[in-house]
């Protein structure tokens, strides 16, 4: 049990200990070497850097420098990330075995690791984190500790003005003063259907009920979608303080989070922030002694994508089948149990208590008329860049594939770019400059989605991925209603058909109609959004859908029915590279005499199309 | 129901789980991703204690396990290989993985190889996006996959054995 007065003075003293990470003058003599803990860097084994650097230390007795595991620095692609502050050194694809380098030079010397540092999109080397180019664009607001604190340590997250925001609404503000700053700041639901947040709080609250129950909804199931995970991972404890607010101001004194058992890491990391908020006295009975009672509590998701739909998710937290329920009544009036119960996504929670501490105007000021704010994206795909991002609402795609992103690797070049998930639409290069919010969005065939922003180049297939979408929808309709779980089927099979060389004209039609039909027939987001994928692609890229039924030609050569690997004789210098390269012995020839791929064996695999150094493949 | 016949001395090791958690069904999801995590899937034993502790008919528990991905009434192999199909490693070419581990084991995704070998199973975002294409085999991460690399990885653990 902590009091108010004890955790401002932690929030003192460690605010002066950590200035260094915030503060590139700091006065401090102390450096911090801070490691990406995200799931991406802990995949290219951060951890064992992190063994090494503590090793190196402990060995050579080295003073006033502390080795921190972080949440997610952004730049995925360039993981594992170590950053030495105060300087803000950005150290990019570390290895255990450059520990000891970065210590002695950097840490000891005050040496810069050249061959260390990151290349940015000109090629040049730069040194430090807010020189690149990937963060110049970006604001960080619902990120805005994710790399900078230990999520694991409850004081880090105080220090940085942690718990504040919910000292302040429970010290000095009445619920229907919550709800207003939030309406003001003009907040909107970031789980991707943008219903404004202030708005939900205020039904909630005005729903009558003897109990009443605040969820977070973290079953982040878009494929290529990773960032409520990087906020859980990264900045746990924002979401803990964002659901107690929320609790407050809606009545209620028991909360759940929905989190996917996929995210191990997440799981963790919440589970402790939650231990060390009840060890503070912040989640529990009568909280900094007001009367105000809650507590947290982690339910698992168990791989089934349409538990993201809100009522889905309430019928699992029960212990049952995640089928939808029928709306109205909207969880808001009958939720979990058959309480009123608020949801909220991550992202939107980790909004709050910056809104509630900065004021709404500030919040408003940021981003376009009718979306304020921040949004994160997991940028995807073929980009240079890749990684998770936070701009301003109403930046352009071309800002976020080209400045941010860093445009398209191998240069090729950009076809479309996908927003939200299986629900979304395909982006057409003419559409670059579209400010991102959630009416452009809309209005050009997409959606905000929860943030998954896939970048494909003119390699890419629009009916292929269309139908690698619908593939999708198809495994994870749930079976409640007919026209989602019958007719995405019927969709697949026709896309199957096309992408096989054997469409039709007719069948083009038939796929819009039935698209129109699911959407205007089924219970719940999930089979209302699903044809999206087909619907957009087919009105940006109708000229490939048409080749592929008409000249039964795939452009990008992805229809591997409608391709052949071929080798070009004229090229062909007979070495070789292209046979030793093949997995299943399909191409024959004898040494130094051009090689001919036996069609029977292909499996058309374009392993051979990257060995050949004379670019004789096609 | 042959193949859900367990054949270890697991009934301590269900009972241990159980006891966690309270007799509210609202449990049944967690206790049974503990199996899972445990066991390696659902067997049939555990089914019948978690119906008896949570009084939830078994019928009930069978659509729940079949409702949620994660949860499998087959053990997997010793060798569980996940393909990431998020869309990220989807644009990266982890189709092409895919079928070819399925062309070479011969079995389907959700399946496991009749020596319990291999298993395959085609996942949704593992996160390591910055890393596409991505495997997992048993849960380690194998970043920018090539079919070379898998077939190269296959051959090793063949030989092994």
């Amino acid at each position: 049990m902590k009091t108010l007065q004890e955790i401002e003075e932690i929030r003192k003293t460690k605010r002066e200990e950590l200035d260094l990470r915030k503060n590139q003058n700091s006065k401090t003599r102390e450096k911090h070497i801070l490691i990406c803990h995200g799931t991406g860097c802990t995949s290219s084994k951060s951890p064992e850097i992190l063994k090494r650097f503590r090793e190196i230390i402990e060995e050579k007795k080295i003073e006033n420098v502390r080795v921190i595991k972080t949440g997610c620095f952004g730049l995925c692609a360039k993981g594992p990330v170590v950053i030495i502050r105060p300087d803000d050194t950005f150290y990019a694809m570390v290895t255990p075995d450059d520990c000891e380098e970065i210590i002695e030079k950097h840490i000891m010397n005050g040496e810069v690791v050249e061959r260390l540092l990151c290349k940015d999109i000109d090629g040049k080397k730069v040194q430090k984190l807010d020189e690149l180019s990937f963060y110049k664009k970006q604001k960080r607001i619902a990120l805005k500790n994710c790399g900078v604190i230990d999520p694991e340590e409850i004081d880090e997250y105080i220090a940085f003005d942690g718990y504040k925001a919910l000292e302040k609404v429970l010290k000095e503000m009445t619920p229907d003063e919550v709800i207003k700053t939030i309406s003001d700041s003009g907040l909107r639901g970031r789980g991707g259907a943008g219903f404004p947040t202030g708005k939900k709080w205020e039904l909630t609250k005005a729903a009558v009920g003897d109990q009443k129950y605040v969820v977070c909804n973290a079953d982040e199931g878009d494929p290529g979608a990773f960032m409520d995970r990087s906020i859980l991972e990264g900045d746990p404890h924002s979401v803990v303080e964002a659901m107690a607010i929320a609790a407050y101001t809606i009545g209620a004194n028991q909360g759940y989070i929905y989190v996917r058992a996929e995210y191990p890491i997440a799981v963790h990391r919440f589970q402790v922030a939650i231990d060390q908020a009840r060890e503070y006295g912040i989640l529990g009975k009568n909280i900094w002694g007001t009367g105000f009672d809650f507590d947290l509590d982690i339910r698992l998701g168990a791989g089934a994508f349409v538990c993201g739909e809100e009522t889905a998710l309430l019928e699992s937290i029960e212990g049952k089948r995640g089928q939808p329920r029928v709306k109205p009544p909207f969880p808001a009036v009958a939720g979990l149990w058959g309480k009123p119960t608020l949801i909220n996504n991550v992202e939107t929670y980790a909004n709050i208590a910056q809104i509630i501490l900065n004021g709404s105007e500030w919040y408003s000021s940021i981003g376009t008329e009718t979306s304020k704010g921040t949004k994160v994206f997991a940028l995807g795909g073929n980009v240079n860049n890749i990684g998770l991002v936070e701009v301003p609402m109403g930046t352009t795609l071309r800002e976020i594939v080209y400045d941010i992103g860093g445009g398209i690797p191998n240069g090729r070049e950009f076809k479309a770019a996908q927003t939200g998930g299986p629900s979304g639409g395909c982006i057409p290069k003419e559409h670059l400059d579209t400010p991102i919010d959630y009416e452009s969005l809309k209005q050009i065939g997409s959606m905000m989605g929860s943030g998954g922003l896939i970048v494909m180049d003119d390699t890419k297939c629009m009916v292929a991925l269309a139908k690698f979408y619908l593939e999708f929808t198809v495994s994870e309709s749930c079976g409640k209603c007919t026209p989602c779980r019958v007719g995405t089927k019927r969709m697949l099979e026709i896309l199957t058909k096309i992408c096989d060389g054997k469409g039709s004209k007719e069948d083009l039609d038939k796929l819009q109609k039935l698209a129109t039909n699911i959407i205007k027939s089924s219970v719940c987001g999930l089979g209302q959004s699903a044809p999206n994928p087909v619907i957009s692609t087919m009105k940006y890229f109708k000229d490939e859908y048409e080749e592929h039924v008409i000249q039964k030609e795939c452009r990008a050569k992805e229809c591997k029915a409608m391709s052949k690997i071929v080798i070009n004789e004229e090229k062909c210098k007979g070495c070789g590279l292209c046979q030793r390269s093949c997995p299943v012995s399909a191409i024959e020839g004898e040494a130094r005499e051009k090689r001919k791929i036996n069609q029977d064996k292909c499996i058309k695999c374009g392993t051979c199309l990257a060995s050949c150094p004379f670019k004789a493949i096609e | 129901m042959e193949q859900n016949k367990c054949n270890c001395n697991c009934e301590g090791v269900y009972k241990e789980i159980l006891e966690k958690y309270d007799k509210d069904k609202s449990n049944l999801i967690k206790i049974l991703n503990d199996v899972q995590e445990k066991a390696g899937y659902i067997p049939m034993k555990a089914q019948e204690e978690i119906s008896k502790y949570l009084d939830i008919p078994m019928a009930e528990i069978y659509g729940v396990i079949t409702f949620y991905s994660r949860f499998t009434l087959k053990p997997k192999g010793k060798y569980h290989i996940a393909v990431c199909l998020g869309t990220a490693c989807y644009v990266k070419g982890s189709q092409k993985i895919l079928d070819r581990l399925k062309e070479r084991l011969k079995i389907e995704e959700g399946e496991t190889t009749a020596d319990g070998k291999f298993s395959i199973e085609a996942t949704r975002c593992v996160g390591a996006c910055g890393l596409a294409p991505v495997f997992t085999i048993n849960n380690e991460v194998h970043g920018k996959a090539t079919v070379k690399m898998l077939d190269e990885m296959l051959d090793k653990i063949e030989a092994e054995a």
